[in-house]
């Protein structure tokens, strides 16, 4: 008798990942279908990819997804939830397209307490142009338009989202994570589960973002990486739960 | 009720059930009317948006989701808007958007005018696309339009602009609303997206990473716009039968062009009027027609010269065509015109 401990996400498409080697956006995609399939929503799932490495997420959930223009999936979501209240809608979004282009949408749903769930992928740079700064570049980290690091004078400051949209009234659950070892893997994927549950049970917007690797614009192997989100990513970000008001879940 | 009202009421009838804008004037009314309206249907959705783009892209989500929706603004905002309608457009989906024209460039005025025509004609935001553009000229056919504007979006599954400006927008005229459609009755929409249940999962989008592939796509939106274009022309025709000169006007200058061309009949000059009502597609066949007993066209618009040049095109050299434009906001009067029409003053 052998049990099966191990096993593809249901809602997960036997599609092999475009993404690069030591590449966070892998773990994550398989923790949010981990997540839509235990929790038993995947024929009620609608998703919202957006621009970015993982625009082609469509490619890879096997639920409804529409894309969104870049920073708009906050909007995109909002209109399908409208219309939809009873469906789950979610956003995948990276640090640029959550955090600089579609800062205004991103707030103004929280604010309103639209009942989506978004999915917030910091890793510190635009990856698919090539690496540049992105909102949340810390300073000093490099960067393909911040040589010789991100100052703060010359560059501005890194913005903590999350940070703001704890203060939004609408805001029911935000929580930071990461995807740099098992432990904080299995944190993460505790995260998504209390994020989309807040959704199902209708208490508001609610948000997790997860400090993530990108060894190719980092330019470091996927072990350093990680452990450059520990010794520095995480210090600066820290991993806390930032706005929760969830009952009963 | 106002121009901006009629609309409102009529998407209401016409099974609109999204409505999300933001403020701006001459077309404020319209987003007023929505709240209100929306607000005593059970399902009925109204958002005041943080910003056009948003308004748009909460557009482009709901109708994904398969409701009739709809979004207004005037000329600034609609530029903004563009980024949203090139996706919509991209990705066939139905929407209806209206535009009270104001003065611009810029911030310009609050006035009517026509000067977006181009944008609106055009495709207005990136990408090798049109939409469908009605151009109405009385509170009549704000209400008739706006009806069809959501059918001509779902038919076809494209967004569609009803381009009005500010006098339309805040006139006061009598209409006869049609009656209401159920949003349940109207056709099925195979294509939206409610959730993969019990069906294979379904992907709207617009990125196309294959040349080969995009190409093919582009090719699928010009084969449409050609149906389009074959089975949507309209236009007016006013004392055309025995006139020696044709006005080509669309909506406000079209009204004002109509109480000329009646003064210059009184004086025994025989002009006719010719008001295209599907801005895009322009109606060529309907002109050509018209242009086979008629050579000498005088085009009016409330900008600098803009639908001009689709009646050149669609004259193909076969006709004199003087331009006679007021830009910036300034309406003229019949009087004005009709000395236009006398050949006082314009240019060619």
């Amino acid at each position: 008798m052998t049990t099966q401990l191990f096993s593809w996400p249901r809602y997960l498409k036997k599609t092999a990942f475009h993404y690069c080697p030591g590449c966070g956006h892998s773990i994550i995609h398989r923790l949010v279908a981990e997540v839509i399939g235990e929790l038993d929503i995947g024929a009620k799932t609608i998703g919202v990819p957006p621009a970015g490495c993982a625009v082609l997420a469509y490619n890879y959930f096997d639920v409804d997804m529409v894309e969104a223009a870049h920073g708009r999936a906050a909007a995109v979501a909002t209109g399908l939830k409208r219309v939809l209240p009873d469906r789950i809608i979610f956003t995948y979004q990276g640090d640029g397209d959550i955090a600089a282009i579609g800062t205004a949408e991103t707030i103004h749903a929280a604010n309103r307490g639209e009942n989506i769930t978004m999915v917030f992928v910091n890793n510190g740079v635009y990856g698919m142009t090539g690496g540049q700064m992105a909102p949340t570049t810390i300073l000093g980290q490099n960067s393909t338009t911040t040589p010789g690091g991100r100052d703060q004078k010359r560059d501005g400051a890194p913005l903590d989202l999350s940070e703001m949209l704890g203060i939004t009234r609408g805001a029911a659950y935000i929580e930071r994570t990461a995807v740099n070892s098992p432990k904080n893997i299995r944190r993460t994927k505790k995260a998504l589960t209390k994020a989309f549950k807040t959704q199902m049970t209708g208490q508001g917007f609610s948000l997790v973002e997860i400090l993530s690797p990108c060894p190719t614009n980092w330019k470091m192997t996927p072990v350093d990486a990680c452990k450059w989100i520990e010794g520095s990513t995480a210090p600066f970000y820290p991993l806390k739960v930032i706005k929760d008001i969830v009952t009963n879940i | 009720m106002s121009g901006n009202h009629v609309i409102g009421e009529a998407a209401i009838r016409a099974g609109c059930r999204f409505y999300a804008g933001y403020p701006i004037t001459p077309q404020n009314e319209l987003t007023e009317y929505m709240a209100g309206a929306m607000a005593k249907l059970k399902d009925g959705t109204f958002i005041q948006a943080e910003s056009e783009l948003a308004a748009i892209n909460m557009v482009l989500g709901a109708s994904a989701a398969g409701c009739r929706a709809m979004t207004s603004s005037s000329s600034p905002g609609i530029s903004l808007k563009q980024e949203g309608i090139s996706f919509l457009s991209a990705m066939d989906l139905p929407a209806v958007i209206v535009n009270c024209m104001r003065g611009g460039p810029g911030l310009g005025n609050i006035s009517p005018s026509q000067g977006d025509y181009f944008q609106a004609t055009r495709g207005g935001g990136h990408g090798d696309y049109r939409n469908i553009v009605l151009g109405p000229a009385t509170a009549q056919e704000l209400a008739d339009l706006t009806m069809l504007a959501f059918d001509y979006a779902d038919k076809y599954r494209t967004p569609v602009m009803i381009l009005q400006d500010g006098m339309m927008g805040q006139m006061m005229e009598p209409a006869v609303m049609p009656d209401p459609v159920d949003p349940k009755r109207l056709p099925p929409k195979p294509w939206k997206l409610d959730g993969a249940d019990g069906r294979p999962s379904r992907i709207i989008k617009s990125l196309y990473l294959d040349p080969a592939e995009e190409e093919q796509i582009n090719w699928n939106l010009a084969h449409k716009y050609e149906k389009i274009t074959d089975e949507i022309q309209r236009a007016e025709t006013y004392r055309t039968d025995d006139a020696q000169i044709i006005i080509v006007a669309y909506g406000t200058a079209a009204r004002i062009a109509k109480g000329a061309v009646n003064r210059v009949r009184e004086k025994g000059v025989k002009a006719g009027l010719f008001r295209p009502i599907s801005l895009w597609p322009f109606p060529t066949r309907i002109l050509k027609e018209v242009n086979k007993k008629v050579k000498d066209f005088l085009v009016f618009e409330m900008s600098t010269g803009q639908m001009v040049e689709d009646v050149r095109l669609s004259l193909e050299g076969k006709g004199n065509v003087r331009f006679y434009g007021r830009p910036g906001g300034v309406v003229s009067t019949p009087i004005e015109i009709a000395e236009v029409i006398e050949g006082k003053f314009g240019r060619v």
